[in-house]
């Protein structure tokens, strides 16, 4: 972060996005030059407001956001959308908590930017089933007690739903390889496995 | 992260003119949205690519294939033609990342994934990569994951890509369109070895636009396949690993390509190793020359023997040897 922002706490910041780094007015591609007149390199240091109307559709539902390009989808769904299914584990693509469906793929969405995903289609755990109506793999991991403390869960249930579509072999060892970017840190791989070989019918 | 500046290009023509030192292209972002959040990279501005008309897989007259720039890793390793004429490259692909990673990444964005260097990945750090002239922190330092062929006295870290692997056995080709339009490179000549500018990867000048990577018609009788070696079984980068594409007519071995991954600063090739079979050579002594140069560091004297075992392997097979 630069100096101007560095005394603001990270949400605290998004949530007011306002102030950014220097040096982005001049580009002719910024948005934001609709509002603000061109800076010239000169007037540097500049610090734009580097907020743009974002429409996403999300679960279905329509929703308009005015939001920085550096919100990850991840956090726009936790932070701002108070779309709190979706969990953050690591942040960087490693762990998959954060695997929600994208025009019905699986993708991380911390290494998602959620101005990049306007007129997609995408899904979160919330959109996947209700508490009276849940998706069947929601009901297989209850029945198989697919989880420990619960956190990586919804990841693994929006991975193992989109690998129904794939092609994913019958083995357990293909569907441990196709699973294979969800971690979950309580190691409840066996049920979890179980639970979706028993919606597959395998 | 940084703030930047965000925009969609609509046309190439517009993506190829906005490029510019300071401004990247967004692909699929799993090296890019990563590195900014640790603010090794800190670009101005991002221009999406993913809208233009980059993402399909042709199949040549010639027989060869040209893949878009922004082709996913998932559709590309799926995809019938390449798994019947290229199966090295799918089967490489399917080795790297996760399934949620390879529904993002592009093959112009795998193609210039950054080292996993950790030295590299933490602004706190001495990394001539990074931050040129200030050092490597790397060199005597932890470099289990780290090069063995290539490396300088500035820089040893690895090409971390599975698929580059494949494109290199392969002979791929990328087109590129830069500020004179549009040009090719082999990929050959693509990856330049670190010596003492290791911040300058490939031969892209700022602004170049990769638009797709075309792959040559294989002869009837060509084998291809792809090892990796790892920590584990998944989801994790390789140690060492080896493609190999292997021509066979009438009994003899007519063509003959391979490279390996995981021990080189750049995806490893050696065409002197290959004419050590070519010209009726054994399979120990194309190995033997293909590692002679290795340098072990401190952590990754495993490598070698490591490499010697995946590339054998590897090339016993394609032989039947
Ligand atoms: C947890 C994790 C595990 C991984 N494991 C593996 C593994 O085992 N094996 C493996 O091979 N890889 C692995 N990867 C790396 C992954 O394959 C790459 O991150 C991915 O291929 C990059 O593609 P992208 O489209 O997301 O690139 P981006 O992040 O979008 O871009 C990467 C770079 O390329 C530039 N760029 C993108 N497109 C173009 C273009 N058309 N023209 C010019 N420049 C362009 C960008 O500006 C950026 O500098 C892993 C990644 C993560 C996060
Ligand atoms: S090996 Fe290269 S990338 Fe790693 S610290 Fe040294 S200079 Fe940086
Ligand atoms: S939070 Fe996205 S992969 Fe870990
Ligand atoms: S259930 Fe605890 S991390 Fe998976």
């Amino acid at each position: 972060m630069s100096e101007e922002n560095s005394k603001v706490s990270r949400r605290s910041f998004l949530r007011h996005a306002g102030v950014a780094g220097a040096g982005v007015a001049a580009l002719p591609l910024i948005s934001n030059a609709q509002n603000a007149p061109p800076i010239s390199e000169s007037e540097k240091p500049y610090v734009p407001d580097g907020a743009q109307d974002v429409r996403l559709n999300i679960n279905g539902k329509n929703y308009d956001l005015k939001i920085e390009p550096r919100v990850t989808l991840l956090d726009c769904l936790r932070e701002n959308l108070n779309l709190t299914g979706t969990k953050k584990g690591c942040d960087h693509g490693q762990c998959g908590a954060c695997t929600i469906h994208v025009n019905g793929k699986r993708v991380n969405s911390c290494l998602s930017l959620a101005i990049a995903h306007q007129g997609d289609a995408i899904t979160t755990i919330e959109g996947l089933g209700t508490t009276q109506k849940p998706h069947p793999m929601q009901k297989a991991f209850m029945e198989h007690d697919a989880y420990q403390c619960g956190y990586c869960t919804s990841g693994q249930i929006m991975s193992a739903t989109a690998l129904l579509k794939e092609p994913c072999g019958k083995a357990a060892g293909d569907v441990r390889e196709a699973m294979s970017g969800n971690i979950c840190r309580c190691g409840a791989y066996k049920n979890i496995l179980e639970a979706i070989q028993d919606v597959r019918g395998v | 992260m940084q703030s930047f500046g965000y925009k969609k290009a609509g046309s190439l023509d517009e993506a190829a003119r906005t490029g510019a030192d300071g401004i990247k292209f967004l692909g699929g972002g799993t090296t890019l949205i990563d590195l900014m959040k640790l603010e090794v990279e800190r670009p101005k501005a991002l221009v999406d690519i993913t809208a233009l008309p980059l993402a399909a897989i042709e199949k040549q007259k010639d027989g060869g294939v040209k893949i878009g720039a922004t082709v996913r890793n998932s559709d590309l390793a799926h995809n019938d033609y390449i798994k019947k004429n290229y199966a090295v490259l799918s089967q490489a692909l399917l080795a790297g990342a996760s399934a949620q990673l390879r529904n993002k990444a592009t093959t112009a964005g795998n193609l210039l994934q950054r080292t996993r260097c950790t030295y590299f990945r933490d602004p706190s750090r001495a990394c001539n990569k990074r931050v040129p002239k200030s050092g490597c922190g790397a060199i005597g330092g932890h470099n289990r994951n780290l090069a063995i062929l290539g490396t300088s006295n500035d820089c040893i870290a690895t090409n971390p890509s599975d698929m580059n692997v494949a494109m290199m056995a392969l002979g791929a080709r990328v087109h590129v369109l830069g500020e004179k339009g549009e040009r090719f490179i082999n990929i050959d000549e693509f990856y330049l070895l670190p010596g003492n500018t290791p911040e300058k990867e490939t031969v892209l000048q700022p602004g170049d636009l990769i638009t797709a990577v075309s792959l040559p018609a294989l002869p009837a009788g060509t084998v291809t396949s792809y090892l990796k070696l790892r920590d584990r079984a998944s989801y994790e980068f390789a140690l060492a690993s080896s493609a190999v594409v292997a021509s066979i007519q009438g009994g003899k071995l007519t063509r003959l390509r391979f490279a390996m991954g995981g021990i080189g600063t750049k995806p490893w090739r050696n065409p002197e190793a290959e004419k050590v079979l070519l010209n009726g050579g054994t399979i120990q002594d194309a190995v033997a020359f293909f590692l002679k140069d290795a340098k072990p560091q401190s952590e990754n004297g495993f490598k070698v023997e490591l490499a010697k075992r995946c590339l054998t392997h590897s090339l016993k097979n394609a032989l039947k040897a």
